[in-house]
């Protein structure tokens, strides 16, 4: 198997067979981070730029820390200092950035589409760090990885994932990405927070949190994006807390070795307690430094491809 | 100047007519629809073959102008209608300014007068800047030339408002064309409410934003006894109510879209701006309903709602790009491909829908060949197969839902007014 994508858009488009190569390319570079000299020379010479339009930390750092171990150069534009504000679109920004012979482009926007709007627009390589309520592939991969690490496998697992399922990319990537590679998702939220016909992609819908977890082998917390709430359509954050937040008590009712997830950053006592953020079970910060490898998979896979394109 | 058409097969649904006839015109108008006609003309067209309808009339079309010369303007919209077919059209009143007072009106008036190659007919606004706060004067508009009134692209959410306006239309004896949409449903969508819109993480609008506000604008014209024009119907809900109305004796009348009967939300495929319209694309049983719409009646009118855009407005992300698509140039020939050729629609069903049913809801001379009228009519090839590309559009903007669908259906020749405005390039050798 062998790479042939310019860009990672998302994990809806790929097979099997690629999810596994991006996570056994990651497996190869986890160790890298461990290294006294934390670098490898495989983007010696070649130019990532973290093209943000939403604010982000944890992902642009991870995404400039994956880049750099790989010994790439590493430019980070944040949209309110850019033209964008003097009315620039958005492909002329991605062509400008092609102009300056940059070789990937790590897009975070927050409308939907935008990554593929670029791609189609752009000769070199896109990869999507997040598109509106659409994808978020490379979350999902470092999500995907950390279980793999953790059972050895992913087919037949039960995941849970939990909250707000309508407005998160988060959810969708891990929906593809797991049923994909033969997992059973549960998604589980209140009504109003499941998009329409969200069975339809192969998942179990609960509105019972008990019922999520009680054969769950995982459970992905979801942040609740209160902030995004406009419509005021969210339950209270208190009542929220009562009905689906991830306590000790009700993971007594679960699987003994269930392992907790949360792709951060967390509201404690609002989706997850603090007890259960910081018990044993939860590997919220192994995913983080799980994300680096993903992503240098990611860099590195994405960039060989172009460089075979270019010699073929 | 004389053009003597002879051998065409001539569908003129007012007529019930559908035969082969000569047609001669003269003096700019249709003298003579005859069996066989063997007089001397200075123009003589050999359409055997091919299809003589009367010119199409198109009663939902954005022009623009006023205000969007980039997008479109009345030259060369109506220069894209008569590649389509049409010859008379309804300038809907988004433009800016929007054509809410006599002023706007007369404006416009000249800009067609001066430019125009096809029949205009004007729009007027229901509401001051089609803000749905304050009813313009209808009567004042209708003096000065507009047939209907529209507050298209928007809804007039006040129910006492909608009664005012249908009461002072009746009055003054035009239709109003409602745009239903109940903006507190469909607040901020981008596609239809369903898997793509869950699928592509966008914003949905829901069937319910739509045929919510039909019910609502049926009833209020019912309780007033005035008729109301339903626009762009895209859902089955819609097509429903609309025929549990009719069946009332309630005075509606209803139009479609070609991309309506022709696609489906599927073609959005990876956020394909062209296939971004409002109302949104639905699924197929929407589809499906709208085709037996059209076919039991229900539906009376095929109208492209041609919504011209730059390229700029469509190459940006799918959140952020213009609502709308044009249609004129492909309205005659989604509608062959996809009601008529599969039986769908006969031949006459869909001319109808396409000329004499639209006429008469505005009020219209045009949608039907007679001896005396002006001729206004099109020959067209019916099984003519062509894939439809950016670069032939006459229209200034390509925002087209079909580019690449192959089409059956071309229009050979159009004359408005007794004069030849179109022929396609072959008859040229």
């Amino acid at each position: 198997m062998e790479w042939t994508r310019k860009d990672l858009l998302g994990l809806e488009e790929l097979g099997k067979e690629e999810l596994e190569l991006v996570l056994t390319t990651a497996d190869s570079f986890k160790e890298v981070s461990t290294r006294e000299i934390k670098k490898v020379p495989a983007l010696r010479g070649k130019t990532v730029v973290n093209l943000f339009y939403e604010p982000s930390t944890r992902t642009r750092v991870s995404f400039e820390v994956a880049a750099k171990r790989l010994s790439a150069d590493v430019i980070n534009i944040a949209a309110e200092t850019s033209s964008v504000k003097k009315g620039e679109t958005l492909i002329d920004t991605g062509r400008n950035i092609q102009a300056l012979k940059a070789d990937i482009i790590v897009i975070r926007h927050s409308c939907s589409g935008a990554a593929a709007v670029l791609a189609k627009n752009v000769d070199i390589c896109v990869v999507n760090a997040g598109d509106g309520w659409h994808e978020h592939p490379t979350q999902a991969l470092l999500d995907i990885f950390t279980l793999k690490e953790k059972f050895n496998k992913i087919k037949g697992l039960h995941v849970a994932i939990v909250g707000d399922i309508a407005h998160s990319r988060v959810a969708r990537s891990n929906i593809w990405g797991l049923t994909r590679l033969g997992a059973q998702v549960t998604v589980c939220a209140p009504p109003m927070l499941i998009p329409a016909g969200i069975e339809k992609f192969g998942v179990r819908v609960t509105g019972d949190i008990d019922d999520a977890l009680r054969t769950a082998d995982a459970v992905n917390v979801l942040r609740m994006q209160f902030e995004r709430d406009q419509h005021n359509a969210f339950p209270e954050q208190l009542e929220y807390f009562k009905k689906f937040g991830i306590t000790r008590e009700r993971l007594e009712k679960a699987k003994k070795r269930i392992i907790i997830m949360h792709p951060g950053p967390i509201n404690r006592g609002i989706e997850i307690s603090s007890e259960v953020a910081d018990c044993p079970q939860s590997v919220i910060l192994e995913q983080v430094t799980n994300g680096i490898a993903v992503r240098m998979a990611v860099l590195f896979l994405v960039s060989q491809a172009s460089e075979r394109r270019k010699t073929a | 100047m004389s053009i003597l058409i002879k051998n065409s097969r001539v569908i003129d649904p007012a007529h019930k007519l559908d035969a082969r006839r000569d047609i001669y015109i003269a003096k700019n108008r249709i003298s003579r629809i005859e069996e066989k006609i063997s007089l001397r003309a200075d123009t003589v067209i050999d359409a055997a073959g091919k299809i003589t309808v009367p010119g199409l009339v198109d009663m939902h079309v954005h022009l623009r102008e006023p205000g969007r010369e980039d997008k479109e303007t009345v030259a060369s919209g109506t220069a894209a209608a008569l590649k389509g077919g049409i010859t008379s059209m309804l300038a809907m009143p988004n433009t800016t300014p929007s054509i809410d007072s006599p002023r706007s009106v007369v404006l416009l008036r000249e800009i067609i007068e001066q430019t125009a190659g096809a029949r205009v007919f004007i729009c007027g606004a229901i509401t001051r800047g089609r803000r749905g706060k304050q009813l313009v004067d209808i009567a004042s508009l209708k003096k000065n030339g507009i047939i209907a009134v529209s507050d298209d692209g928007s809804s007039v959410d006040s129910e006492a408002l909608f009664l005012k306006a249908l009461k002072a239309a009746k009055k003054n004896k035009i239709p109003v064309v409602s745009h239903c949409e109940n903006s507190l449903l469909s607040a901020g969508g981008v596609v239809n409410l369903g898997l793509l819109s869950t699928r592509l993480g966008l914003r949905g609008i829901s069937r319910e934003s739509e045929y919510s506000r039909v019910e609502r604008d049926i009833g209020l014209a019912a309780r007033a006894k005035c008729p109301v024009h339903i626009a762009h119907v895209s859902c089955k809900e819609s097509v429903e109510i609309i025929a549990r109305s009719k069946k009332k004796g309630i005075a509606v009348t209803a139009e479609t879209a070609p991309h309506y009967f022709a696609l489906t939300e599927e073609a959005v495929g990876d956020y394909d701006t062209n296939k971004k319209m409002n109302p949104p694309l639905r699924c197929g049983a929407d589809a499906e309903a709208i085709k037996q719409g059209l076919r039991e009646g229900v539906i009376d009118v095929i109208a492209s709602d041609h919504a011209p855009h730059t390229e700029n407005e469509k190459a940006v992300e799918f959140d952020r790009a213009e609502f709308g698509v044009i249609g004129l140039e492909t309205e005659l020939a989604v509608s062959i491909t996809v009601l008529v050729r599969p039986g769908m629609l006969t031949w006459s069903e869909c001319v109808r829908k396409l000329t004499i049913n639209p006429a008469r809801i505005l009020g219209i001379s045009g949608g039907t060949l007679g001896v005396g009228r002006p001729a206004d009519l099109a020959i067209i090839d019916p099984d003519k197969e062509w894939v439809v590309g950016k670069e032939g559009f006459i229209s200034k903007s390509k925002n087209s839902a079909f580019l690449g669908a192959r089409l059956r259906g071309t229009v050979e020749y159009t004359i408005c007014r007794g004069g030849i405005v179109y022929k396609d390039s072959k008859w040229n050798l």
